[in-house]
């Protein structure tokens, strides 16, 4: 047809013409399993539309006043539980940290300090909240063993590539004036590590508050118990003063900590 | 880093006097904070069963095992659910965040005065909210089960692909644009064949991360009644039926690390 006319296409995401068509394939196989597997009750939506409309009027006007001294009480007790949860959750991490890194530990030390690692990332902090809170009862105490927990899993990870990155002309001149194990990782590698790990702090930080804010639901103490509360007595209005309050407190911890990071780099 | 002299012989230090007691002022600072915070912590608690609780745990561990094994078959739906509240999930935000993230780049945005702070304030409120506050909200609006879930995810998920996505935007290479303008190219055409594959990779890479992380967050938002394995563990817990907990849990595991295992593989496959 179009001998002599250059036409211009644009080249297909995927070269393989068999590897694209039975990707769609699987793509659409796939959403069509998971729309039959689905059960959807629209009678239920239909009637929650009214229900939910109601609901979330039931949040306006936010009220602040009539429980402050709980709100407040709250707020401090989610800050309380976040800082010493950071702190202690990074004092643990450390010598994870480095049996995670490959040029560091021994295979042995390497294995285990990887499944503690994961073992840590699977679970999300609220599972990990019931279990703490049927352990060691209701409370703030909890909370923060929980939040000190999970800040392993995602410190002790990050920090440990870090660890495997650092240059190694650097730690081996170090070792070569002979200093001991000790000496070799507080002049050698830690100096290297030092931006990184003060940058994760201050990211795990701002993680742990909003991360008070859910285990609170599941009894760890904190705002999220005032949410509960507000929620189980009906009290929408408190609620909604909950919420406001968390999300402007998240953004301003989020902006310091985004800030601070950016300074530091 | 100075040298101090001592009476016969010379020893170096890392930092001089100065830099020391400001160190050493950080640490007390920070000491005190710590237990400051931790006096107020303990306040609160009874710590009675706190020292109880290694007997506690004990207990708990000799009911959980052995793990009812015949019980995973009956999870094999839940856990199908949670896939599915994940992937469809991260599909929706993905979805949403894209026009969002071009509203709120610097470089794309047609009004910077009044849709970039609308599309900003958007992506702050999605990411400051967690996905089981979501879901706790949406299961009072559209009833329990997966449809609150997918929701709850995919609301949450908008914040987290729509910041980065944007960033990724601001970032792109403006030489690449002005030659696709200088062949005449209107505005659609700019954005598909200019900024598209520019960002194609970060996109992959943001939604395959945010993927992962969904995998663990659909865990949880059962736990408020919006579908997955979550509804199963609060009623196992509820029923205190630990032999069978314990077959969730290892479930929940199992499903983290194939989820990071194939997470590993595409990224691999792609870059």
């Amino acid at each position: 047809m179009n001998d002599k006319k250059v036409i211009w296409k644009r080249k297909p995401l995927i070269k393989n013409r068999l590897l694209r068509i039975g990707l769609i394939l699987i793509i659409s196989t796939y959403l069509l399993s998971v729309f039959l597997t689905t059960e959807i009750d629209w009678q239920r939506i239909l009637e929650g539309i009214p229900r939910g409309k109601n609901f979330i009027f039931a949040f306006f006007p936010p009220d602040f006043i009539t429980r402050s001294d709980e709100i407040l009480a709250g707020i401090f007790e989610s800050l309380w539980m976040t800082i010493v949860a950071t702190i202690v959750g990074i004092l643990i991490s450390i010598p994870v940290s480095l049996g995670a890194a490959k040029n560091i530990a021994p295979k042995f030390v390497y294995f285990l300090s990887r499944g503690v690692i994961t073992l840590s990332r699977s679970f999300q902090e609220v599972i990990l909240a019931i279990f703490f809170v049927k352990l060691m009862g209701f409370g703030p105490f909890a909370g923060m063993v929980t939040l000190s927990l999970s800040t392993i899993g995602f410190f002790a990870k990050l920090l440990s590539e870090d660890i495997e990155d650092i240059n190694k002309s650097q730690a081996e001149a170090i070792k070569s004036t002979g200093s001991s194990w000790f000496q070799w990782v507080n002049y050698g590698v830690q100096p290297q590590v030092m931006p990184r790990f003060i940058g994760l702090s201050l990211y795990r930080l701002d993680i742990n508050f909003r991360e008070s804010a859910v285990i609170g639901i599941v009894g760890g103490g904190g705002i999220g118990s005032t949410l509960n509360t507000a929620f189980d007595r009906y009290e929408f209005e408190t609620a909604a003063a909950v919420l406001i309050v968390i999300i402007s407190i998240v953004m301003i911890v989020e902006y310091t900590s985004s800030h601070l990071r950016k300074l530091i780099k | 880093m100075p040298i101090i002299k001592q009476k016969d012989y010379k020893t170096w230090k890392k930092f001089d006097r100065k830099r020391d007691l400001q160190n050493w002022l950080c640490w007390f600072l920070g000491t005190l904070i710590f237990s400051f915070c931790f006096g107020l912590i303990s306040s609160k608690t009874i710590w009675f069963y706190v020292f109880d609780s290694h007997n506690e745990a004990l207990d708990l561990l000799g009911r959980m095992f052995p793990p009812e094994t015949n019980y995973f078959f009956t999870l094999i739906k839940p856990i199908w659910d949670t896939l599915n509240i994940a992937t469809i999930g991260t599909t929706i935000g993905t979805l949403i965040a894209i026009p969002l993230a071009f509203l709120s780049a610097n470089n794309t945005t047609p009004s910077k005065k009044f849709l970039r702070p609308l599309a900003l304030f958007c992506i702050v409120s999605s990411r400051s909210i967690n996905s089981v506050i979501w879901a706790l909200l949406l299961v009072a609006v559209v009833g329990p089960g997966v449809l609150a879930g997918i929701i709850a995810i995919g609301l949450r998920s908008i914040g987290f692909c729509g910041k980065l996505l944007y960033e990724a935007i601001e970032e792109i290479d403006e030489n690449q644009i002005e030659a696709i303008e200088a062949t005449g190219a209107n505005k659609a055409q700019i954005m598909t064949f200019g900024i598209v594959p520019q960002i194609l990779p970060a996109f992959t890479s943001i939604s395959i991360y945010r993927w992962d992380i969904n995998i663990r967050e659909a865990t949880v938002v059962g736990l408020v009644g919006a579908g997955g394995i979550g509804i199963e563990l609060d009623a196992q817990i509820g029923d205190l039926a630990w032999a069978k907990v314990s077959v969730i849990l290892l479930a929940i595991v199992v499903a983290v690390v194939f989820s990071e295992w194939i997470t590993a593989k595409i990224r691999k496959a792609i870059i």
